[in-house]
């Protein structure tokens, strides 16, 4: 803030300029630092990058992770409209993906209570889309052989689901531990009382999810992941005779999954038997 | 038409340069100031002992941003969906509305001309083009009402003598609009919404905390200890890109030179003080002047000024009354 300077000022005329460009000099390099600084900071964004942390789960419709990363707004507007309120938003700690949107498939799937995949609608830029543009590639293992049919709307004029790809591929993790597996049942709610997520109940209300833990199950062999899956043919329960002669089954994954969470989120082992794998691609040897 | 890209470039960061010709009217009114000391003194003093201390112009700018922020957070909140989104882009009732900078950094990192984008972003340039361009900084960004709290307690330590202020060259934001837009083309991220302290705030009010709110208190800290509104003065692309938008804007603060004192009390709170270079003495070329795209119409200097020589004006409609 440099006021005019009076003319015939006091101050000896030769030691002004000297300091004027002394303090210019300063505030130049100081602006360097500033710049270098703030460029450096940012690209702390590679962090999680490098990382190589395995990917998020999008919200259905996403492009593929480089695309997504890039052509995503940070607006939010897909958490806004989510019935079961499935999408959060990245923190700083994923880098470039602040602000962008993820799924935590095990504390709230995406059930597809909306039934036209809201999320999709409501984004402004595509990064969430029904059809990507053709200039957009489709990764190998991401396209559904043909369109999922929604369970809930199966009896509707129109039953399937707007999505060509699928945001990830359920893999049972734990063979081991699954109560199926087991010949166990189950009884009771599907994750405690104290857990939060919520579901659409056909049976209970098309229109309003309701939260897991006010639905509980009374199953003589365990079977959730197979019946709350909200898509047809995307899972099913293999049966066979153990060596014992006890009558077991098994979950299979089939081609129709398209990664949404359901079955990790309603699984009632601790950590779940069955997991999403997050844009990962179908695979034939999977099954 | 030279003082419109005079002005461009002192936004860009060229240092404001003394009038080549004053108009015969304002070289008038100086003579007239000036003539009579004591009648110039006497002025002064009557203007001081009646200084009616206003903050009249910060209050409402107060108001309107907190209530547009507010909005944004009970729209999801209540599900009453007027105003549905974030800063960086939104429905409002429904109407597309896309921040510029962002969708600008959306479509570097994504190398692809998102049409989508298009209404949305058009409708922001309109509402800014009508309502001044950087006035999105002060009238609407979160971070500016944090910061210009850190800056009260920065000048209050200045005061006591306990940090002093470092300036640095404003050029430093141009570099930074053109290295942001670089790295969001070369990397294929949009690199400056990681940094974005406008979108973290916009994005915490109304989806809830998070770490990045520990980023914007670094910021904050820096502008109190050691830089007056670094930030927004030295490095946001998004107030030099409203500013481009606000450079054909016909909302500005006009400065009347005949009822200037010259004192600089207007300077003293500006966040963007080169944009009132014209109210040194003898800097005045026309009798009233528009202070410039970087202005960002916060009206601290209206509310500072004794004598009513900074106003709020639209172009063109106070010829039209």
């Amino acid at each position: 803030m440099s006021d005019h300077t009076t003319p015939g000022s006091k101050k000896p005329a030769s030691r002004m300029p000297l300091d004027k460009a002394q303090k210019a000099r300063r505030r130049f390099l100081r602006s360097v630092g500033l710049t270098v600084g703030v460029v450096g900071i940012s690209l702390l964004g590679y962090v999680p990058v490098i990382d190589a942390r395995p990917p998020r789960l999008r919200p259905p419709g996403a492009l593929n992770e480089d695309d997504f990363l890039a052509s995503c707004i940070k607006c939010g507007q897909c958490v806004q409209v989510c019935p079961v309120q499935a999408i959060e938003l990245g923190d700083i700690d994923d880098g470039f993906g602040i602000g962008v949107p993820y799924i935590s498939a095990r504390d709230q799937a995406c059930d597809f209570s909306c039934d036209a995949v809201q999320c999709i609608l409501a984004c402004p830029t595509g990064a969430l889309t029904y059809l990507k543009p053709a200039s957009l590639e489709i990764s190998a293992g991401a396209s559904l052989a043909k369109p999922p049919v929604l369970k809930a709307k199966e009896n509707d004029p129109e039953p399937t689901l707007n999505l060509k790809e699928r945001i990830g591929v359920a893999r049972l993790a734990r063979p081991e531990a699954c109560l199926a597996m087991h010949g166990k049942g189950f009884k009771g709610q599907a994750r405690g009382p104290g857990f939060k997520g919520q579901m659409r109940y056909m049976d209970v209300d098309r229109w309003k999810p309701i939260p897991v833990r006010d639905h509980p199950y009374d199953r003589e062999l365990c079977d959730l992941c197979f019946t709350e899956c909200p898509i047809k043919d995307a899972i099913r329960m293999v049966s066979f005779v153990s060596k014992r002669g006890e009558r077991l089954a098994r979950p299979e994954v089939l081609e129709q999954c398209v990664g949404c969470g359901v079955c990790e989120m309603v699984c009632p082992l601790e950590p779940a038997a069955i997991v999403i794998d997050a844009r990962a691609p179908w695979k034939e040897e999977l099954a | 038409m030279s003082r419109f890209f005079d002005l461009f470039r002192g936004m860009l960061g060229a240092a404001p340069t003394k009038p080549k010709k004053v108009s015969e009217r304002v070289q008038q009114i100086m003579v007239h100031k000036y003539e009579d000391k004591e009648r110039y003194v006497k002025e002064r003093l009557h203007a001081r002992a009646h200084q009616n201390p206003s903050h009249k112009w910060r209050n409402r700018r107060w108001i309107v941003l907190s209530a547009v922020n507010l909005l944004f957070v009970v729209s999801f909140w209540l599900d009453i969906q007027i105003l549905e989104g974030a800063l960086t882009a939104s429905r409002f009732v429904g109407f597309h509305m896309v921040d510029l900078n962002s969708a600008l950094h959306v479509m570097l990192a994504h190398k692809h001309v998102i049409v989508n984008l298009f209404i949305g972003t058009f409708t922001i340039f309109l509402l800014w083009v009508m309502l001044g361009g950087r006035s999105f900084c002060s009238w609407v960004c979160p971070y500016h009402l944090v910061s210009e709290l850190a800056e009260k307690l920065h000048l209050m330590l200045v005061k006591k003598k306990l940090v002093t202020d470092h300036e640095f060259h404003r050029g430093t934001r141009t570099v930074f609009w053109v290295l942001f837009a670089i790295m969001s083309f070369v990397t294929g991220y949009t690199v400056f919404e990681t940094l974005s302290p406008t979108g973290i705030l916009s994005r915490a009010l109304i989806y809830g905390p998070g770490l990045a709110l520990g980023w914007v208190s670094l910021l904050l800290l820096f502008e109190v200890l050691w830089s007056r509104r670094a930030w927004c003065r030295y490095v946001c692309p998004i107030g030099l890109t409203y500013g481009v938008v606000g450079s054909i804007s016909p909302l500005q603060i006009t400065y009347r030179v005949e009822q200037c004192l010259h004192e600089g009390d207007c300077r003293k709170v500006c966040l963007v003080p080169h944009v009132l270079d014209v109210t040194i003495k003898g800097r005045a070329s026309e009798e009233t002047m528009g202070l410039g795209p970087d202005c960002t119409r916060c009206g601290l200097c209206v509310d500072a000024c004794p004598t009513d020589a900074l106003v709020y004006e639209v172009k063109g409609l106070s010829k039209l009354l």
